[in-house]
């Protein structure tokens, strides 16, 4: 099995936000909650550069070390993913997460804050693969269909990629030695305590 | 001839431009080559800031913050430091308390009781703490069940029922958690008065408080409340205060501008001060009923024997019966009729 990961090529992305849209619209996510985002760094001024974050599906998930009740499991391609059915609603995984990732339906008066949200790596959740319980609760699971997430394979400059870690790490450096310049893989060093060499 | 010379002045011209372009071509030509020269290292911004912030185009300014890696600090303390600190606080205290209860036994009214009642707590004073302690008792466990949940019940639970329990946990916690707000206020008015030091306390807290001598009249004299009710009583008002603030941190996330930095502190402090918290109310708890004959009645019935009070704090009975000769005081003693 594939250790599953996203990359952001940040030296391409021009902040369209296609990704996000499209990942709203795969998983028919509501209004207010954003399993993907477009963070732009020195806006307006010279190095400008925008990264497409989302869950890292982290190794060693922070998330899942804190949760009160263990809602967090790995799936054998090191993709996390989380169990509506067992969530508190504690808020404790957006605490421990460094990417900002957990999203929650309510605003959290008196902590309602209601069932986790996150990003599946288009790989749904612990119920049967492709059922209408899955989808309505986690959204689409395009992994069994054989498919990467959508805002990747959405992506109009290939700025953002997802699949086998090794895979997408290869086809970064052949960037980095083609055009001569990156900003390096975002986040990595936090998620998976490895960083692209370039 | 002026053919000639336009011709010369052209070439003269292209050379001149060719020669400005090569000196001052080299510069921009650099820039291109590494248009990352200027740009924002992740590994740099994380060694300067901690935390990486940028602009974003959804309502959630929170989603701002790219990356937080404190997270992992807090993650170390959440999952590690706060269970060794509850686990030492509370298992060394229930320790302590054993070994107290085997060496000490129970405290005894040294000279029986005398049958004769004087009233130590009105019906609002009893009230006030019980509706503090039965709240207490809630929220404790339904706090500890947080932190030591998931490793002491999940696993003979089992997922789903440790869910729906922690789930009611969490709502019982956040809502009764104002009750708990309202006792802690009413009792910090209550009794402030009778909880400034005095230099009784400092007798009493050198004598640690009669309770490591098993002689006869080791006791040493308090007024209403000894030194080490006084320290409970700060320790309930100030740690239950942080308690509150850093609590309705916790149940408001985020409101006015806080950022998970922030959130992550409250945390911290709830944690520390809660088990601590615990801890403490375990040794109340013990000296107030299998701890002390005579002393769980006080705020069971609200009387007490006057012997017990006699012995634990004489100064209070003194200010109490000068009370009872005052024909307009209330009047506290009362005597068993006789059989």
């Amino acid at each position: 099995m594939a250790r599953m990961k996203f990359l952001c090529d940040a030296d391409r992305c021009i902040e369209c936000n296609a990704c996000v849209t499209a990942c709203k619209n795969e998983h028919e996510i509501p209004w207010g909650i954003n399993r993907r985002r477009v963070v732009t760094l020195n806006d307006g001024k010279p190095g400008e550069r925008s990264v497409s974050m989302a869950c890292m599906h982290c190794t060693d998930a922070p998330c899942a070390a804190v949760c009160p009740v263990n809602c967090f499991y790995t799936t054998a391609d090191a993709v996390v993913l989380h169990s509506k059915d067992l969530c508190i609603g504690c808020g404790y995984c957006f605490y421990a997460c460094p990417f900002g990732a957990p999203q929650y339906p309510k605003v959290g008066n008196f902590g309602s804050r209601g069932k986790m949200d996150k990003c599946t790596f288009c790989a749904g959740g612990p119920e049967a693969d492709g059922s209408k319980e899955e989808y309505e609760k986690y959204g689409a699971n395009r992994l069994a269909e054989g498919k990467l997430p959508l805002c990747a394979e959405m992506c109009s400059t290939k700025s953002l990629l997802a699949g086998d870690g090794d895979v997408i790490a290869q086809i970064y450096k052949e960037r980095v030695s083609r055009r001569g310049y990156g900003s390096g893989a975002w986040g990595w060093q936090t998620a998976y305590h490895e960083t692209i060499a370039t | 001839m002026a053919r000639l010379s336009a011709a010369i002045r052209t070439i003269a011209g292209v050379l001149a431009f060719c020669c400005v372009m090569a000196f001052a071509a080299p510069a921009p030509t650099l820039a291109q080559d590494n248009p990352n020269a200027s740009a924002v290292k992740e590994q740099q911004l994380l060694n300067q800031l901690k935390v990486i912030q940028g602009r974003g185009t959804i309502p959630d300014a929170k989603s701002y913050v790219l990356e937080h890696p404190a997270g992992r600090d807090w993650r170390y303390f959440h999952t590690v430091t706060l269970k060794w600190i509850g686990g030492v606080s509370i298992l060394g205290m229930l320790a302590l308390l054993i070994l107290f209860y085997l060496w000490r036994g129970r405290i005894p009214i040294e000279e029986g009781r005398s049958g004769r009642k004087i009233t130590r707590f009105t019906g609002f004073e009893r009230f006030v703490h019980w509706l503090t302690a039965s709240t207490f008792v809630i929220l404790g466990i339904t706090g500890l069940n947080i932190t030591f949940g998931r490793a002491l019940i999940l696993p003979w639970l089992g997922p789903n029922a440790f869910s729906a329990w922690s789930e009611w946990a969490k709502y019982s916690h956040n809502y009764l958690s104002f009750a708990f707000t309202l006792g802690v206020v009413l009792m910090f008015l209550m009794w402030i008065g009778q909880n400034f030091p005095t230099a009784a306390d400092v007798e009493w807290l050198k004598r640690g408080g009669g309770m490591f001598t098993k002689k006869h009249g080791g006791h040493p004299p308090a007024y209403k409340f000894n030194a080490g009710q006084k320290l409970l009583y700060w320790f309930v008002v100030l740690g239950g205060g942080a308690m509150m603030v850093t609590g309705y941190v916790l149940m408001f996330p985020f409101y006015g501008g806080l950022t998970v930095g922030n959130m992550e502190l409250a945390e911290i402090f709830h944690g520390i001060v809660g088990v601590v918290f615990v801890a403490m109310i375990l040794a109340h708890i013990y000296i107030g009923t299998l701890g002390m004959e005579g002393a769980f009645e006080s705020m069971g019935e609200g009387t007490v024997d006057v012997n017990w009070a006699k012995e634990h704090h004489p100064l209070w009975v003194d200010e109490a019966l000068a009370e009872q000769r005052d024909p307009k005081g209330p009047g506290l003693v009362t005597s068993t009729p006789a059989e």
